[in-house]
């Protein structure tokens, strides 16, 4: 709801390793969990089996190179990957213990369940105002008008974009500049009150001063959602993240504490990931 | 044929000025030992152009000019109380035979004493202007040339020089297109002109009767040349046309776009096609022998008089004719809509036809509404399904079951026969054609500003 810095993330350019302070939260309720997940486009394998489970209000980085599956594996968590008519996905997802690829399983409500927002900013080419309606009007989440503007208000102040466009949120969304967008294109995904939020590079498209605005946001997000992110900087998983996990070739090599992976990596493709041997 | 021997023969020395330039240019760079500014095939080029370009173009100019300047000659040379004693267009019809004794063939009537005088004067005429062109394009030929060439240097900027010439070539041939369109507006605007001399615009534009009578009954037994009745007629075959083909069209091309596996659209997307490469007068007559007496029939069973020949059979065979453009225009658009909008909505939690209605559609609306009108211009541009099927009874009324005339079949009707272009019976036709650009143009206006008004950047 504060838009205000806090003190730990005022600057965006913290150091490797800081992220310290941030795994002190206690974090123990699984809130989504992956077992044995195996995705194939046609018949190469892009992800095999991956085991995660993935803690209720925490901010959980997936870091690896290019092509490694962490965004294909994203992706899987919410069953995006549904819209790719060759990607078949094995093994099994749960979020809240309920088996996410089960048949009677409603794609449409996991998705307001489990929002995502893309690497590129994709604000609709409608209103700004619209832009935050749709999810909720979608789902009927308001009756009146004035319970929707309520959400639009309280979305676009979550994403710290209200001051900026208070006085124009019938103007088009993609009249703003690329960080705003990508905060409204958050504040849509914010607006159906999700439970998880994943997000795919969110910040890749960006300069420095509004990726420093988004990893504020991410932080003060983490107070109510699950948040699930890919980065190609692994500046930005040690600033933000509680945990990290490293993905190569497909597989999940390691995933520990923020702190952890940066510090004292136990395996030594992640050692030379993280220093910069490859990648 | 002598025209093209010509030519030929300029291609020819331009080909040897190329190989002329590309030699010289080697030798300077030789002698002086230095680089030249351009590569030895752009000095081939400019030689070239040098040689040909001025040569070809006092051709153009002279091919345009000589032969009025030589049928002023022989008709001055020709005794002046016989022109005198000639209309204008007996002098032309004079000219004509003339010139065609000139050239060794015969004329219906056999040629008059004064004719082959004149013929024999003229095809002097001709030969002189035929030897004092080969010479004088000799002589510009061998100049360029010459000058060309002694003109290389390793300073002299022939890439440059070439580039420019590009510029102007291409400006040259765009202009042809543009010209053409306005010498056609304007022709058709000079004749429309000549009609409302007789009918006054007001007549035209506002009169609720098409009657315009026959152009021998003679000046006085004037028609009525009412626009009304034939504009409503097209409007109603159009209307007809757009209601088949808009909603048929646009939903063809959302599941070829968004729901169709690949196989099937492999296969689907070039037959709907095909129904755009049918001939209009098989539609035409498909609808005459086809349509028109299924949807009498069937307006029998239920009680509904329906002509075989009606606004309804012409615009339901024009609107199944132009289902392709809306659908295949529409189809590109709709794939052009970034995968990343599709994407935002579905991660919403919004079903597949929530999102193509609500964030798909609106995206590719200009575009679609771009496809909508231009399936309208060709709708009220088409005419042969009309003139077959439409039953040409230029009355207004408002029944589509019963048979209409469209612009476009009048002016098939005006301009068929005799014709004489000092009447308003066969001027009609180009008043009628100037309505039916505008008509067009306007639409086409329309749909370049809805574009452009809601065009939306993906970038």
């Amino acid at each position: 709801m504060n838009t205000s810095a806090e003190p730990m993330t005022a600057s965006p350019l913290v150091s490797v390793g800081s992220g310290e302070s941030r795994t002190s939260k206690a974090k123990d309720k699984v809130k989504m969990s992956a077992e044995d997940v195996k995705v194939f486009y046609g018949n190469a394998q892009a992800i095999n089996g991956i085991h995660l489970d993935i803690y209720e209000n925490e901010v959980l980085a997936f870091i690896g190179p290019s092509g490694c599956g962490k965004s294909t594996f994203l992706r899987c968590l919410n069953r995006m990957n549904d819209t790719i008519d060759i990607c078949r996905v094995e093994g099994k997802i749960t979020l809240d213990k309920n088996d996410i690829y089960a048949p009677d399983r409603d794609v449409v409500l996991l998705r307001a369940q489990v929002g995502i927002v893309f690497q590129k900013p994709n604000p609709f080419p409608k209103s700004i105002y619209e832009n935050i309606a749709y999810g909720p009007r979608l789902h009927g989440l308001a009756r009146r008008k004035a319970e929707l503007d309520d959400i639009v208000e309280s979305s676009l102040r979550r994403a710290g974009l209200w001051d900026e466009v208070k006085d124009r949120l019938d103007q088009p969304g993609t009249g703003l500049s690329g960080g705003q967008q990508q905060r409204l294109c958050i504040a849509r995904t914010v607006a159906v009150s999700p439970d998880v939020i994943l997000m795919d590079e969110p910040c890749s498209a960006l300069d420095p001063i509004a990726t420093a605005k988004v990893e504020q946001l991410i932080d003060e997000l983490s107070e109510s959602y699950t948040i699930v992110m890919v980065t190609h900087n692994m500046q930005q998983a040690a600033r933000v993240a509680d945990r990290t996990a490293f993905f190569h070739l497909g597989d999940l090599v390691e995933v520990d504490s923020t702190d952890q992976i940066f510090t004292n990596p136990k395996d030594q493709r992640t050692h030379d990931y993280i220093t910069g041997r490859f990648g | 044929m002598s025209n093209l021997a010509l030519i030929a023969t300029l291609l020819l020395i331009m080909a040897m000025a190329y190989h002329l330039g590309l030699t010289r240019s080697r030798a300077v760079a030789a002698e002086q030992d230095v680089r030249m500014h351009s590569r030895p095939g752009y000095y081939g080029a400019l030689v070239a152009l040098w040689c040909g370009l001025p040569a070809f173009g006092l051709f153009l100019l002279w091919s345009f000019l000589a032969p009025q300047l030589i049928e002023m000659l022989v008709t001055q040379q020709l005794p002046t109380e016989l022109v005198a004693s000639m209309s204008d267009r007996e002098l032309t019809t004079m000219l004509r035979r003339i010139s065609a004794v000139a050239e060794g063939r015969n004329v219906a009537g056999g040629a008059t004493p004064e004719e082959l005088l004149a013929a024999n004067h003229m095809a002097r005429l001709q030969t002189f202007e035929l030897y004092s062109l080969v010479a004088v394009m000799a002589v510009m030929a061998v100049g360029g040339l010459v000058y060309a060439r002694r003109h290389i240097s390793p300073q002299w900027r022939a890439r440059n020089h070439v580039e420019r010439v590009i510029t102007w070539a291409l400006a040259a041939s765009s202009a042809v297109a543009v010209f053409t369109t306005v010498g056609i507006v304007l022709s058709m605007l000079g004749e429309a002109l000549k009609f409302f001399s007789f009918i006054s615009p007001a007549e035209f534009f506002l009169g609720t009767t098409w009657n315009p009578r026959f152009s021998t009954s003679g000046a006085d037994a004037q028609g009525e040349f009412g626009l009304l009745p034939l504009l409503w007629g097209t409007m109603m075959v159009s209307i007809i046309a757009l209601l088949v083909a808009i909603p048929v069209g646009l939903m063809t091309a959302i599941y070829m776009a968004e729901y169709a596996p690949p196989w099937l659209r492999n296969v689907a997307k070039p037959i709907i096609e095909v129904l755009a490469g049918i001939p209009t007068i098989v539609y035409g007559f498909f609808a005459l022998i086809v349509i028109g007496p299924f949807l009498s029939n069937l307006g029998d069973m239920i009680g509904i008089n329906i002509r075989t020949t009606s606004a309804l059979t012409a615009g339901l065979v024009m609107g199944i004719m132009i289902i392709p453009f809306v659908s295949s225009l529409s189809d590109d658009i709709i794939t052009q809509v970034p995968k990343s909008l599709r994407d935002g909505a579905l991660g919403l939690g919004a079903t597949k036809s929530e999102t193509i209605r609500q964030v798909v559609l609106p995206a590719a609306l200009p575009g679609i509404v771009g496809a909508f009108l231009l399936a309208a211009s060709r709708a009220i541009g088409e005419t042969m399904i009309v003139v077959l099927a439409a039953g040409n009874n230029p009355v207004l009324h408002g029944n589509p079951f019963e048979a209409v005339s469209t612009i476009t079949v009048t002016i098939v009707n005006q301009l068929t026969g005799d014709m004489d272009f000092a009447s308003p019976q066969s001027l009609v036709a180009f008043a009628l054609g100037l309505t039916l650009f505008v008509i067009t143009l306007g639409l086409n206006v329309i749909a370049l500003i809805v574009v452009r008004k809601y065009r939306q950047q993906y970038e």
